[in-house]
């Protein structure tokens, strides 16, 4: 190891070496990114948690632009939407702005990259400091040019008079020029004057991507790395009982043997061997049993049947009232897995008395929290930063994988350590998304309006983030080990377990009830759209179900109950580009399917119309045409919005028609791709468009996890129209449709 | 020991255990991020990589078998400033999200097109089958692919022929 390397994700790496001035912003940018906010006004976005605007934007002696984000590149495309943001009101060319995304030493904390948070919090941010930094130059220019600001435009990286002089960005920024705290106001660019936000922008991580250029944490290579394996215990809970490290330390390429308690991983040279030492590790290693794993078959009845924290968060009229008809009906979810694509990934280095950690970790600061906790060490001594991993959708390995490798790295110094876990242990042990259940109730009046409404959901926690050292898997198995931390309920108006509970629609009367379950006989955790998926699938089918009850056309009866005017636009554009006909017959084993949510009932709108045709004697479900629309506010990069719409129907087709964790009482059985199988292409849509409502003077909504409800709900909603039969069962697995409606 | 490969029509001699799947010599004895690990099982087709002509699975494929047979692997197909045409097709149409797949898509794509220069839907779809995308991006990717088609021939139409297939 010859100097300290930076992941090469862009070419902030050499900038970091050139300009003074940007040197000299990263050996104070911690303590800027952490000056509390003021007290008396609220700043947009999370401005409100870095006021100073050198936290965000950075200008050095030759008029570089650095951008820094405390968000994170998922795979979601937010470095080219937040580059828009800056670019459009710094008034320069996006390519010319180099993005530092998540890293304790550099960046702002902004907490997670989650929720479907990042425009709102980070791009708000990032807008309006850019703003703020052009009304500065702008002042600035004025007293260098004598002329008086509103004679003044700012265009490329300068000001400049209506008679051609000017003076660069460069020219007009010293000292601590950026070193103020921002105003509450922004002179944004009025949304008819935007040049950059709005337009379909091509993401600027693809080209690297698609040409085998270095964009990943499992990409990195510093000189002298090893590669580790972690042998994962036989089960949850299970302690290593005894095991012999002869035959491994005979094996060529074997560097040590790191183990504290029951962690126990391999180091050597290479990584080919390394996985064989591992699995010769497995073999000589022996495990007590853990706790007994509930019956797979009977887990709702389990997990309903835990002590419950209950909260009613809605509560209006009289819910209980029958009408002319009342229906009730129970909803189903099971343990879902994020499973990504590449395996999690670590690179940790012990030097100096410093840890540095590579993570694809959704949050590097409660991550470095969590590994300071974990190895007894003060924060500070502790620097994680961002590179780019396979998608996660949620909390997945991520964090694990990262504590692994800090543990591996601090019993090896001087060592750069690559943990990469191997496919079972990325299916057998991330948190899953948590298995749910619904009860919803409701009544229609003489009118076929919905009078009353009830719904109750039992979920476990959907976040078990870093977090305390117990929630990364290691810290679990340490000789000392850590407990987890109790497992709370994330609050209305967002919520958990019961985001999305609360009916978007108008309904007179409503009670709804959320109980938290705290204990898990899963591990489990956030899962792209927490409760939202379950919550959305269940009101969007029950919706069916009473429009039926009410002999009215499913859109028709949802707009019935629409008040909100976005809503109702979203509705009716599905619906016209699909071009909605309930009363039209479809082709014999076809059905029509159409669902509608607001992420969050704060979020993006997202509504989803869908045919779809099911072979009653494979059981297998094959979608045909599927027509979204969606309103995100303000579209800062449309093909953004489109690529995570597509991408959340798909991904949802797949959760929703084949996808269940397996268990049995020792252990999680399904633990690769054929055990636990994903929507593979001949099984795709025929078609999938997107349309997007833009609202240029609305705010930012996040858009991440808007189409993964609706589009469940959907598919249920055809497959009922097809088959005659409603099932409220997830996945509508081929065995399960077989059973439900086998001719 | 050594085993001596083609790589991209370049001649590595690697000094590895000649059991090693070519997936990690690629990775890590030559620094080529194309392929990925995804599973080690073959189930996922992250690590795709084309031996003549055929896709493989370069996780499962030891070294040993691979002397004296030509590997291709996604750096072997263009560069961000003078992309392939799958590579071109893709980034056009805005194929990827997380992108860790796609290495093995383009290269799945690419023994198809030099197979069958005017697939269709359902052939490519066909063909794609054993390769996973986790984010959904698969329509783009169909894009992407039924695109390249179209380009690679509007370019083949277009004398001299290509001499890609020459061994």
């Amino acid at each position: 190891m010859t100097k300290a390397f930076m992941p090469p994700l862009s070419r902030r790496a050499l900038l970091a070496g050139g300009g003074a001035v940007i040197v000299s912003f990263a050996l104070t940018r911690h303590g800027l990114a952490q000056d509390a906010a003021p007290a008396k006004t609220k700043l947009p976005g999370d401005l409100s948690k870095a006021p100073m605007l050198d936290s965000w934007i950075g200008i050095d002696a030759q008029g570089g632009i650095t951008v820094f984000t405390g968000k994170a590149e998922l795979g979601q495309g937010i470095k080219t939407a937040l580059l828009q943001c800056a670019a459009e009101e710094l008034k320069v060319a996006p390519d010319t702005i180099t993005l530092v995304t998540a890293d304790t030493a550099r960046t702002p904390n902004e907490g997670y990259t989650a929720g479907s948070h990042s425009m709102q919090d980070s791009g708000v941010a990032i807008r309006c400091a850019a703003a703020q930094v052009r009304a500065i130059m702008m002042t600035l220019a004025a007293a260098k040019l004598g002329v008086s600001e509103p004679d003044l435009t700012a265009r490329d990286g300068a000001i400049s008079t209506k008679n051609g002089r000017s003076a660069r960005y460069a020219e007009l920024v010293s000292g601590e020029a950026l070193h103020v705290a921002a105003q509450p106001m922004s002179p944004l660019t009025p949304p008819k004057e935007l040049k950059v936000i709005g337009e379909e922008m091509p993401r600027v991580d693809i080209p690297g991507k698609l040409t085998g250029k270095p964009m990943y944490v499992q990409d990195l290579r510093p000189d002298g790395m090893l590669h580790a394996r972690v042998l994962r215990p036989s089960n949850y809970g299970a302690r290593l009982a005894y095991f012999s490290t002869d035959a491994v330390r005979a094996m060529p390429g074997v560097v040590d043997i790191v183990r504290d308690g029951s962690f126990i991983a391999v180091v050597a040279q290479g990584e080919f061997q390394a996985i064989n030492a591992v699995n010769v590790l497995a073999q000589n290693a022996h495990w007590s049993d853990g706790p007994q794993l509930p019956e797979q078959r009977t887990i709702h009845e389990t997990l309903m049947a835990l002590p419950s924290q209950d909260s009613t968060i809605l509560d209006k009229g009289d819910a209980a009232q029958s009408g002319v008809k009342r229906l009730k009906a129970t909803y189903t979810r099971p343990y879902q897995a994020h499973a990504s694509i590449g395996p999690s990934c670590a690179v940790a280095l012990w030097q100096d008395d410093r840890l540095t950690v590579w993570t694809h970790s959704q949050g590097v600061y409660p991550l470095r929290d969590s590994i300071a906790k974990m190895l007894a060490l003060p924060p500070e001594q502790i620097h994680c930063i961002h590179a780019e991993g396979s998608g996660c959708y949620g909390h997945n390995a991520a964090d694990d994988v990262a504590g692994d490798a800090a543990l591996i790295a601090k019993a090896m110094p001087g060592k750069p350590i690559r943990v990469q876990w191997m496919r079972e242990d990325e299916h057998g042990w991330e948190p899953f998304g948590p298995a749910m259940q619904t009860q919803v109730e409701a009544a229609v009046d003489t009118e076929g309006k919905l009078i009353a409404w009830q719904f109750e959901v039992w979920s476990n926690t959907h976040s078990m983030r870093p977090g305390g050292p117990g929630n990364l898997l290691a810290g679990q198995y340490l000789a000392q080990p850590f407990q987890p931390d109790a497992p709370k309920p994330i609050p209305q108006p967002e919520g958990g377990g019961d985001r999305n509970a609360i009916p978007i629609y108008a309904i007179p009367n409503a009670r709804v009830v959320s109980h938290f379950t705290p204990d898990m006989p899963i591990r489990v955790s956030a899962l792209r759209a927490l409760g939202a998926y379950h919550n959305i699938f269940t009101t969007e089918s029950f919706m069916d179900e009473m429009a039926d009850a009410a002999g009215a056309d499913p859109v028709a009866f949802r707009l019935a109950h629409l008040q909100d005017p976005r809503a109702r636009d979203v509705v009716t554009r599905a619906a016209k580009e699909f071009g909605w006909n309930d009363k039209e017959k479809a082709p014999a084993g076809w059905g029509r399917g159409f669902a509608f949510a607001r992420y969050k009932n704060l979020a993006a709108y997202c509504a989803v119309a869908l045919d779809l045709h099911v072979d009653r004697s494979s059981g297998i479900i094959s979608l045909g045409r599927v027509v979204a629309a969606v309103d995100s506010g303000q579209a800062v990069n449309p093909d953004g919005i489109r690529n995570q719409i597509e991408g959340a129907i798909v991904q949802s087709a797949s959760w929703t028609t084949v996808e269940e964790v397996t268990f049995d009482r020792e252990r999680i059985t399904s633990r690769d791709w054929s055990s636990y199988p994903i929507l593979r292409f001949p099984a795709l849509p025929q078609s999938v468009a997107v349309h997007v409502i833009d609202r240029p003077e609305q705010p930012f909504l996040g858009t991440g996890e808007a189409g993964q409800g609706p589009a469940a709900a959907a598919i249920a909603n055809a497959f009922a129209r097809a088959t005659g039969t409603r099932m409220r069962q997830l996945p509508l697995s081929p065995p399960r449709v077989r059973s439900a409606v086998a001719i | 020991m050594t085993v001596v490969l083609n790589i991209n029509s370049q001649r590595h001699e690697v000094d590895a255990d000649p059991a090693t799947p070519l997936l990690y010599v690629l990775r890590n004895d030559l620094k080529l991020n194309g392929a990925k690990f995804g599973c080690g099982l073959g189930q996922c087709g992250a690590c795709t990589v084309l031996v003549e002509r055929e896709p493989v699975f370069s996780c499962l494929t030891p070294i040993a078998v691979l002397e004296g047979r030509r590997v291709r692997t996604l750096e072997g197909l263009g560069t961000a400033d003078k992309p392939g045409p799958l590579q071109a097709a893709f980034i056009k149409e805005q194929a990827a999200q997380c992108g860790y797949c796609i290495p093995g898509m383009i290269l799945r794509a690419q023994a198809l097109l030099e197979k069958n220069a005017s697939p269709t839907q359902a052939q490519i779809r066909d063909h794609m089958q054993p390769n996973l995308c986790r984010c959904g991006t698969h329509m783009r990717i169909l894009r992407a692919i039924d695109r390249a088609a179209k380009d690679m021939k509007t370019a083949s139409a277009t004398p001299p022929a290509p001499t890609e297939t020459a061994r």
